[in-house]
């Protein structure tokens, strides 16, 4: 089985995302960049499935500018097989990102595409759901399991009330959440072997996919800054505040 | 709590920009590997590991330290994991020869590497650090046999290697060192006798442990020429490669000490141990010097990779810490005191430490890179020139970076105020444990003397005619540049300074003995701080011409950074070349009887 993995360079979690003075969008320039966690988690997946002996070949993808290729050698140098750029400038929305995904998957024909449940970036927590629908695929999202039958596979999902299992007829998109692994850290000798992979390079009109934006950004504006606390004299003055001037209880 | 982030951008600031590391591997066999987008892969693969799988074990390993546990040695809870997890990365093999499993990568790339790791815990870095120097020993002087028995196992870090020299009677001066080696008639050694302060001599991180073990034959010369090396394992290893017998050897305690509490510092006693002969017999000291300049640099890296957790930690401290209002007037309206680090006072810890750090890293690349230019570069004369800097620079590195480490480390510790001397903070461990470096591979006045005494006068003064025609060259260069006058400047008076004091110890050498020995360690400083200031004139020339247009600040600050340095670090060298020309007369005059 061949599987397509979904990686995304987003803005690293460790920095603290500041909005443009412009008030267009967030910071991006000279911020340090990473892959996606949820894309790792992923990626370590398909790892652990081809080294079970489930899976043959990995094939990550990332979309975006010229340096997504350094997610893409993130994922190389963890151990997946090959790479694909989706060369845009453009800001690709979840639904643009599913047809580049849905026109990949007709080109290589796997028997799974993993990718994260979001990005930590825009949250949508869309693209693997859309991916699916427009395939006409089952989809396994926020797995924290994955069981391999031969032409199946059941994952158990994170869902509100605790853990479902669905069983999936293969080929299927699988949504990954926090629990499912801990991603590895490129060792170094796959480090230097990542840069002797193939990568390929496409673009969305050679892939015959519109990505023209759909949404129009109004503003993006900071949360509020939070106001010092103050102290009440008593439990009664507590639910009294909460009450009345919180208005939360 | 201290912080930790890899330092990336000045490190491939250093790399890239300043020293064009790139092209000069290009230069060396097997070094077109090492390709600008791997070197960057490489700092921020390494960055992961070291911050969020080592610094963790950091604070873990000075509350709990080591423990001796039935004649086993038992390091801190989580070492084991964290060190499993440099050998199956590879990292252990960074710069090693292929043909023993290394990756082949320039020791430069491996330098940098290192800093990360021992920022991120000084004490478990010792391990593999030592294992380095030990495989770079045996590769230089043992036996072919030797060399594919145990570099393998060097090279993964499935066994580690220690040093095993000082004696309780014999530190400094090992030419007093009295542990015995005799011919087992089969061609190996029984080695005894009793070391003491072996770092790592014992721990539960790996199966093996190699120790090399300094030893007189029965035959050997007295003092120094008559040392010998023996490679002395802990488990012997049979034909096929795997372990057979325990080797009489074991450790008698271990240290109760100031820092590096997750680094065990044992006493072995070796009682007709096993052990077999590295290189030729009398000349053990030339051969362990492969492993112990090794180990020096890895020691002056000590002191920088401190003081750089100490001064990220301070100066997060100091943005966020309010007290007080600027002299100049209030900064923070929305709040009862403006941060700390408004306070000009602050502000000279927090610019010591960066002004030294930085120029230090660059001065430890530069230096890295003649390493790996002495051991591979294919032209001659280029080996011999490169060899004679790292010789030249091998005690600077130790002695003053060890030095200003625990300085900076001290500086940062004050910038917290009381709660920079109360544990959870981290800052009292950072000083503890730097300490040591001033201390080990040699106590830094050793160092001074090597470099006034010996390095000064090799090859009728070579290595320093060399350097400073590098630096009279570099000034030359840029005299006319208006643009760089305010560094270029500062530092050509401080050439001067280096060269007068140069002139100066060769003239009072010949006069009196003492001279060298007084004059060594304000000569070592002078060094320094004139290359610290070549360094920093050098990043400037860089920045200058890249700063317009920059919106991230980096050269901005490279420049602000590289005039705080010339202005308020520089100017030390002055007293330097005063008080040493004051002579040694005013050292050795007070009788031993009233001190
Ligand atoms: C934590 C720790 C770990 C260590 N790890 C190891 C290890 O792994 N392997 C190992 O073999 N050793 C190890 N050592 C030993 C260390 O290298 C020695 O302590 C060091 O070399 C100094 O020797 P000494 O302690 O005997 O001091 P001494 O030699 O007694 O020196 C005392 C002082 O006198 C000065 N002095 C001595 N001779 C001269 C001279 N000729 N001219 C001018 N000044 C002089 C020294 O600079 C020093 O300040 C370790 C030590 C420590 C504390």
């Amino acid at each position: 089985m061949k599987i397509l993995v979904a990686v995304k360079r987003v803005i690293d979690y460790n920095v603290k995302v500041r909005v443009k003075a412009d008030g267009s969008g967030v910071e991006t320039s000279n911020v340090k960049m990473s892959m996606n966690p949820f894309d790792e988690i992923a990626v370590e997946e398909a790892l652990r499935l081809k080294e079970a002996g489930t899976a043959e070949e990995i094939v990550a993808v990332s979309m975006g500018i010229d340096r997504c290729q350094e997610t893409i050698r993130t994922a190389l140098a963890m151990g997946a097989d090959r790479g694909i750029l989706v060369q845009t400038e453009e800001e690709l929305e979840p639904l643009a990102v599913a047809k580049l995904l849905k026109a990949l998957v007709e080109r290589e024909s796997p028997g799974l595409v993993i990718v994260g449940k979001q990005a930590i970036d825009g949250d949508h927590s869309e693209t693997g759901q859309m991916l699916a629908a427009i395939l006409g695929w089952p989809q396994g999202t926020f797995a924290s399991k994955l069981e391999f039958e031969t032409d199946s596979v059941n994952v158990t999902r994170e869902v509100d009330g605790g853990l479902e299992i669905v069983k999936l007829k293969l080929p299927a998109v699988i949504t990954t959440d926090l629990r499912l692994n801990e991603p590895r850290f490129a060792s170094l000798p796959n480090i230097m072997k990542a840069k002797k992979k193939p990568m390929e390079t496409l673009t969305p009109a050679e892939l015959g996919v519109d990505v023209t934006p759909r949404v129009t950004v109004v503003e993006v504006v900071e949360p509020p800054k939070r106001k010092a606390g103050i102290r009440v004299e008593s439990v009664q003055a507590l639910v009294e505040k909460l009450r009345n001037e919180a208005k939360v209880i | 709590m201290a912080i930790y982030r890899a330092p990336i951008r000045d490190m491939q600031f250093v790399i890239h920009e300043l020293l064009d590391a790139q092209s000069c591997f290009a230069e060396l066999p097997g070094g077109e590997e090492a390709s600008a987008d791997i070197i960057d892969s490489i700092l921020e693969e390494g960055a992961k590991l070291c911050e969020s799988i080592v610094f963790p074990t950091n604070r873990t390993g000075d509350v709990e330290g080591c423990r001796l546990d039935d004649g086993q040695v038992r390091t801190p809870s989580g070492f084991k994991e964290a060190y499993e997890a440099l050998c199956t990365g590879g990292w252990m093999g960074l710069a090693c020869d292929p043909e023993y499993g290394g990756q082949g990568l320039p020791h430069t790339l491996s330098v940098f590497f290192e800093e990360m790791l021992q920022s991120s815990n000084m004490s478990l870095a010792l391990y593999p650090g030592l294992t380095r120097g030990a495989y770079v020993a045996i590769r230089a002087h043992g036996s072919d046999e030797m060399k594919r028995t145990y570099l393998p196992k060097l090279v993964d870090g499935s066994w580690t290697g220690v040093m095993c020299l000082t004696e309780s009677h014999a530190g400094t001066d090992l030419g007093m060192l009295r542990t015995r080696a005799v011919p087992d008639g089969d061609g190996s050694y029984r080695v005894s006798g009793t070391k003491i302060f072996i770092s790592g001599g014992d721990q539960d991180l790996t199966e093996n442990i190699v120790h090399l073990v300094l030893a007189r034959l029965p035959d050997a010369p007295e003092g120094v020429k008559g040392i010998s090396m023996f490679l002395v394992p802990k488990y012997l290893v049979n034909a096929d490669g795997s372990l057979g017998e325990r080797n009489t050897f074991s450790c008698g305690s271990i240290e109760h000490k100031m820092g590096i509490k997750g680094a065990s510092t044992c006493v072995m006693n070796y009682e007709n141990a096993v052990g077999y002969l590295i290189g030729e017999p009398h000349k053990g000291l030339q051969a362990m010097f492969s492993m112990m300049n090794h180990e020096r640099l890895m020691v002056g890296q000590e002191g920088l990779s401190q003081a750089e957790v100490a001064y990220q930690s301070a100066a997060d401290y100091a943005r966020e810490r309010i007290q007080g209002r600027a002299l100049s007037g209030v900064k923070s309206p929305d709040q009862p005191a403006d941060p700390i680090i408004v306070h000009p006072d602050v502000r000279r810890m927090l610019l010591t430490g960066k002004a030294c750090n930085e120029a230090a890293r660059a001065l430890l690349g530069w230096v890295s890179l003649q390493v790996d230019i002495a051991e591979r570069h294919p032209d001659a004369g280029m080996r011999e020139h490169a060899e004679d800097l790292v010789a030249l620079f091998t005690p600077v590195i130790k002695a003053y970076f060890t030095d200003y480490g625990n300085e900076v480390c001290n500086l940062s510790m004050q910038v917290f105020g009381g709660h920079g001397y109360i544990s959870e903070w981290g800052m009292e461990q950072l000083v503890r444990d730097s300490r040591v470096a001033q201390i080990y591979e040699g106590a830094n006045g050793i160092h001074a003397l090597d470099l006034a005494g010996r390095k000064l006068s090799m090859h009728e003064g070579r290595l320093i005619k060399r350097y400073l025609k590098i630096l009279e060259d570099f000034v030359a260069e840029h005299r006319q540049d208006k643009k760089l006058d305010e560094f270029i400047a500062p530092l050509s008076g401080a050439v001067a300074a280096l060269e007068d004091a140069t002139r100066w110890l060769a003239k009072a050498r010949m006069e009196d003995p003492d001279e060298i020995g007084a004059a060594s360690y304000d000569y070592l400083r002078l060094m320094a701080l004139v290359s610290f200031g070549y360094m920093w004139a050098r990043s400037a020339a860089i920045a200058t011409g890249k700063v317009e247009g920059d919106n991230t600040g980096f050269y901005q600050a490279k420049l602000t950074t590289a005039r705080f340095f010339m202005k308020r670090l520089l100017p030390q060298t002055t007293a330097l070349v005063a008080t040493l020309r004051a002579g040694s007369r005013s050292l050795m005059e007070l009788p031993a009887e009233s001190f």
